[in-house]
């Protein structure tokens, strides 16, 4: 008698439904061709800021070569020196950075109470508010300018840093509030009510509970405010005369000034904007979101 | 939080906390306004059109006007279109999307006339990319001549496209981020292909949020001016580029707010129009 | 130590066409615990918020220890409170969120520390101290609310709804906890919630509200055994009171209530309302269910079967009323089948058909 061995009948090992080899390998195609298209599109961004800085940290002697070396082989600071010590640059420079801070400060001092009024209460004239805040954004700032120039004119004004302060910070004001006011909607209503509840006056409540918890938000707007304050030049350009930010400076001598000098210039615009970049990055999406409701 | 005993009246909280913006607004926004509209209607005699006349008879008004609008009207396409192309890449989540993001959105924070500096370095006549072209044994292409206004109308809009859909990239995301996932799935589930979903359960969506960035976006751009100043000097004239010239070097403050005007006309009759276009027409939605 | 007296108190929220709270007056003792209950939008929190000083009345008065407050900020109250999201500061550490009270108030330094250490004794919470909220899960931090308030040792100690945040188990062991504290610190707590097995367990006496007016005050039993009209009976109790109508007969050998075909005893004194429907209210611990039929029992078919463990809840159709009864975790049913149920005179409460007001008897 032989003990016939019987196999049980193996299940079939079966992929998944439909996970043939086709559509895997249809899954992998789409993969790589999104990776593709994303370096693509990298390239676009990266490359001109990359070239920037090659061409800003070239010697004056090889920008004069043609062709351009791709290369980083002829690295120098020559051109960024030259630029720094232009006339008006430095002071350029000073000017942009007082004007930003000004505009920092005068635009939270004003635009912080007015977002946390939006906030907290609910008064008549609430929404023509927020309209009014809309349409002031919506104004294009070339139609302000001109006019506010003969205004600085003959308020004595023109050709100060105030005179661009007090414009850029009608420019920043706007989204100061919305946003403050959306940072100021994020803190619970009844932390306030509890500190005072526990023995906090209104304002002791805003100070010692609300504005803590308000403090990153509202830095972050601070940081938008002073880009948008650094980077703005139309306005600059018009309100000032010798008293100019970089970006008018850079702007008024165009004209005149060798490729060198103007490549240089794009370099020292761009990398303050880069550093702002790497700090922003995660606030990036929470305010513009807050910002369009 | 009323506090107060009926019959004790103060100056009520929220008046004093928005009262300095509404001071500071209305004087810096009305104020100059009036001050530009008397600008550019009122000479030495009273009323006059002779500034308007003197703008529009100016040889470089109308390529302005042409130049500005036809920027206006393949930018903005353009940059949503390919910001949203962009956004819905990384929705994708690829690997590396954190690295793609930060590069895609640094040109955010640079200004127009940076990014203007930015792209000379590349069209200029012995730039980037004629180097490159001379590498690869081509000929090199005067991008920048007035004598192809072609090329240069193509360089402005790369410039702006580069620089200014960063910003628009972020508004998508962040309102691609508010949309909820169950849309999605449900509609993937009831068989409906990639593109159906886009076209039906994304993009209405994302209808708030492109409507406001869509009209901040064209009033900005009818301003594109020092982006085009760093390229092309007034090779290629824009409205807000004239308004410069006749201020600073012709020394006409009167023209100059006569174009300003033209530019506000235009921003206003555009943001109507997207109003009106983009208009919620779903039965009950209010308008 | 205060007592809260409240009169008359008359809300209407801006833009609200119904009044928040309507002409509402309460008083609740000196050490008592009184529990405001009611399903949302009954006023409940209005009431207690009024009481804080976070709202003020349109009319009416607030008195705490015999000081009229009505218009007192919350600050000059010297009350105490327990927030429903706990409000908890996330950017202080527990041991600062815990002290807000005693450093507003200007108390010594010394003192602040010695106090806050004692109420996280209290709370179990002494190894947590130097944390930071976000390190906290949600039952922690309901435990530092708490011990924020109590250590203040103000007059009156408010609570809106603190347990609803905490997951079923966690809530069960909570309450009881929370009972031990404030017996402990014998402050008049007032406290508010929609849970009505919470209030039955918490209170020395609940307040039922509904619709802006308080319907019946009492202690716990009694308002559960004697609900003064149908909404009362119908919302506290697990499973609800049961109603049902039926006519009522006298006859020479006693007053019964008929219910479809079927009789059923009542109590002599419902007599009065002879030949007129009542609404007769009773509770499923009051039915008994059998197999048998029987002398003044009434015949119901079982419609759905749910065993709840401890004993097993029916929902049976008595007529055109459906009513839940339970019966002991071994009774053999099935769904279709017909039951017998008895309940005793004494068990049944009475309402009037159009005011559900209950009956006098």
């Amino acid at each position: 008698m032989t003990a016939t061995r019987v196999r049980p009948p193996q299940p079939q090992v079966t992929a998944p439904e439909g996970d043939t080899g086709r559509a895997r390998r249809a899954r992998r195609g789409r993969a790589i061709a999104l990776q593709v298209a994303c370096v693509a599109v990298t390239l676009f961004m990266g490359l001109p800021l990359y070239l920037i800085t090659l061409a800003g940290l070239s010697s004056r002697e090889s920008l004069n070569r043609f062709p351009l070396s791709l290369l980083p082989t002829d690295l120098s600071v020559e051109t960024m020196s030259v630029f720094l010590s232009s006339t008006g640059v430095v002071p350029g420079f000073l000017n942009s950075l007082q004007v930003g801070l000004y505009t920092l400060a005068l635009s939270l001092l004003i635009g912080v109470p007015a977002g946390y009024a939006l906030a907290r209460y609910a008064f008549a004239g609430r929404e023509p508010y927020q309209l009014f805040l809309l349409l002031t954004r919506a104004l294009p700032i070339v139609v302000l300018s001109v006019p506010l120039a003969k205004v600085f004119l003959t308020t004595g004004l023109y050709d100060t840093t105030y005179a661009v302060t007090l414009l850029h910070t009608a420019l920043a004001l706007p989204t100061t509030v919305l946003i403050t006011s959306a940072v100021f909607v994020a803190v619970p209503r009844d932390h306030e009510e509890a500190a005072m509840i526990f023995g906090a006056t209104g304002p002791q409540a805003v100070l010692r509970v609300v504005l803590p918890q308000a403090l990153p938000g509202i830095a972050a707007a601070a940081m938008f405010t002073f880009v948008m304050s650094w980077n703005e030049v139309l306005g600059a350009a018009i309100l000032t005369l010798n008293q100019r930010t970089l970006p008018a400076q850079v702007l008024a001598t165009l004209g005149d000034s060798p490729l060198a000098y103007r490549f240089a210039g794009g370099l020292a615009l761009v990398l303050p904007a880069v550093v702002f970049i790497a700090v922003m990055r995660r606030y990036l999406i929470n305010m513009w979101g807050t910002t369009l409701r | 939080m009323a506090r107060r005993r009926p019959g004790r009246s103060r100056l009520p909280a929220p008046l004093l906390l928005i009262g300095p913006s509404l001071v500071f607004m209305t004087v810096l926004f009305a104020w100059p306004m009036v001050v530009g509209v008397a600008q550019a209607f009122t000479g030495d005699q009273g009323a006059t059109l002779r500034y308007v006349q003197r703008m529009v008879d100016d040889a470089y008004f109308w390529p302005a006007m042409r130049n500005t609008l036809l920027l206006i009207v393949v930018l903005i396409p353009l940059q949503f279109a390919f910001a949203l192309a962009m956004a819905l890449m990384l929705r994708a989540r690829p690997r590396f999307h954190g690295v793609y993001f930060y590069i895609w959105v640094l040109p955010l924070a640079i200004s127009d006339l940076a990014a203007g500096l930015v792209w000379l370095s590349i069209f200029t006549d012995r730039g980037y990319l004629n180097s490159v072209l001379h590498m690869l044994g081509l000929q090199p292409y005067a991008w920048l001549s007035y004598q192809n206004p072609t090329s240069l109308f193509l360089t402005v809009l790369i410039a702006e496209l580069w620089r200014a859909t960063s910003l628009v990239l972020v508004i998508i995301v962040a309102g691609l981020q508010g949309i909820p996932k169950d849309y999605d799935e449900v509609a993937s589930v009831f068989g409906a292909t990639y593109w159906q979903r886009l076209r039906y359960v994304i993009l209405p969506q994302l209808r708030p949020s492109l409507q406001v960035a869509m009209i901040l976006r064209t009033i900005l751009a009818l301003q594109t001016f020092a982006v085009a100043q760093a390229l092309a000097g007034r090779n290629f004239p824009l409205l807000v580029g004239e308004t410069y010239y006749w201020y600073n070097f012709l020394q006409n403050p009167n023209v100059a707010a006569a174009i300003a005007l033209v530019v506000l006309a235009i921003s206003m009759v555009t943001a109507v129009g997207y109003l009106r276009l983009l208009r919620d027409r779903s039965p009950g939605a209010a308008r | 130590m205060a007592d809260i007296v409240m009169r008359d108190l008359v809300k209407t929220y801006p833009g609200g066409k119904t009044r928040a709270t309507d002409n509402v007056s309460l008083t609740v003792a000196d050490g008592e615990f009184l529990v405001l209950v009611g399903p949302s939008g009954c006023g409940k929190t209005t009431l207690l918020r009024m009481v804080a000083g976070l709202e003020t009345p349109d009319s009416g008065s607030v008195a705490i220890g015999g000081r009229d407050v009505t218009w007192l900020p919350p600050r000059e109250r010297h009350v105490s409170m327990v927030f429903q999201s706990y409000a908890i500061f996330p950017h202080m550490k527990v041991r600062q969120n815990i002290a807000f009270g005693l450093r507003m108030r200007k108390v010594p330094p010394a003192e602040i520390e010695r106090r806050v250490r004692q109420a996280a004794e209290v709370l179990e919470l002494v190894d947590y101290l130097d944390r930071y909220p976000a390190q906290l899960s949600g039952g922690q931090r309901q435990r530092v609310a708490v011990a924020r308030a109590i250590v203040v040792d103000a007059g009156v100690l408010l609570m809106d709804e603190p347990l609803s945040n905490l997951d079923a188990l966690l809530r069960l062991q909570f309450r009881a906890e929370l009972k031990k504290i404030v017996r402990q610190i014998g402050t008049t707590t007032l406290y508010v919630t929609h849970d009505q097995a919470e209030a039955m367990s918490l209170g020395d006496r609940i307040a039922v509200m509904r619709a802006g007016r308080i319907v019946q005050v009492g202690p716990p039993l009694q308002v559960y055994d004697r609900p003064s009209e149908r909404f009362v009976g119908g919302f506290l109790g697990t499973p609800p009171m049961n109603f049902f109508t039926a006519v009522v007969a006298e006859a020479s050998g006693g007053t019964s209530l008929r219910v479809g075909d079927q009789a059923l005893a009542a109590p002599r004194a419902i007599g009065a309302f002879d030949g007129r429907p009542v609404v007769v209210g009773v509770r499923a611990e009051n039915v008994e269910v059998g197999t048998s039929p029987g002398e003044g029992r009434l015949r119901a078919r079982v419609e759905v079967v749910e065993p709840t463990g401890s004993s097993l809840l029916l929902t049976v159709r008595l007529a055109e009323h459906e009513l839940k009864v339970q019966a002991p975790p071994g009774f053999k049913v099935e769904p279709d089948d017909t039951v017998w149920l008895r309940c005793g005179p004494e068990a049944l409460r009475f309402y009037d058909p159009e005011s559900t007001l209950a009956l006098e008897s």
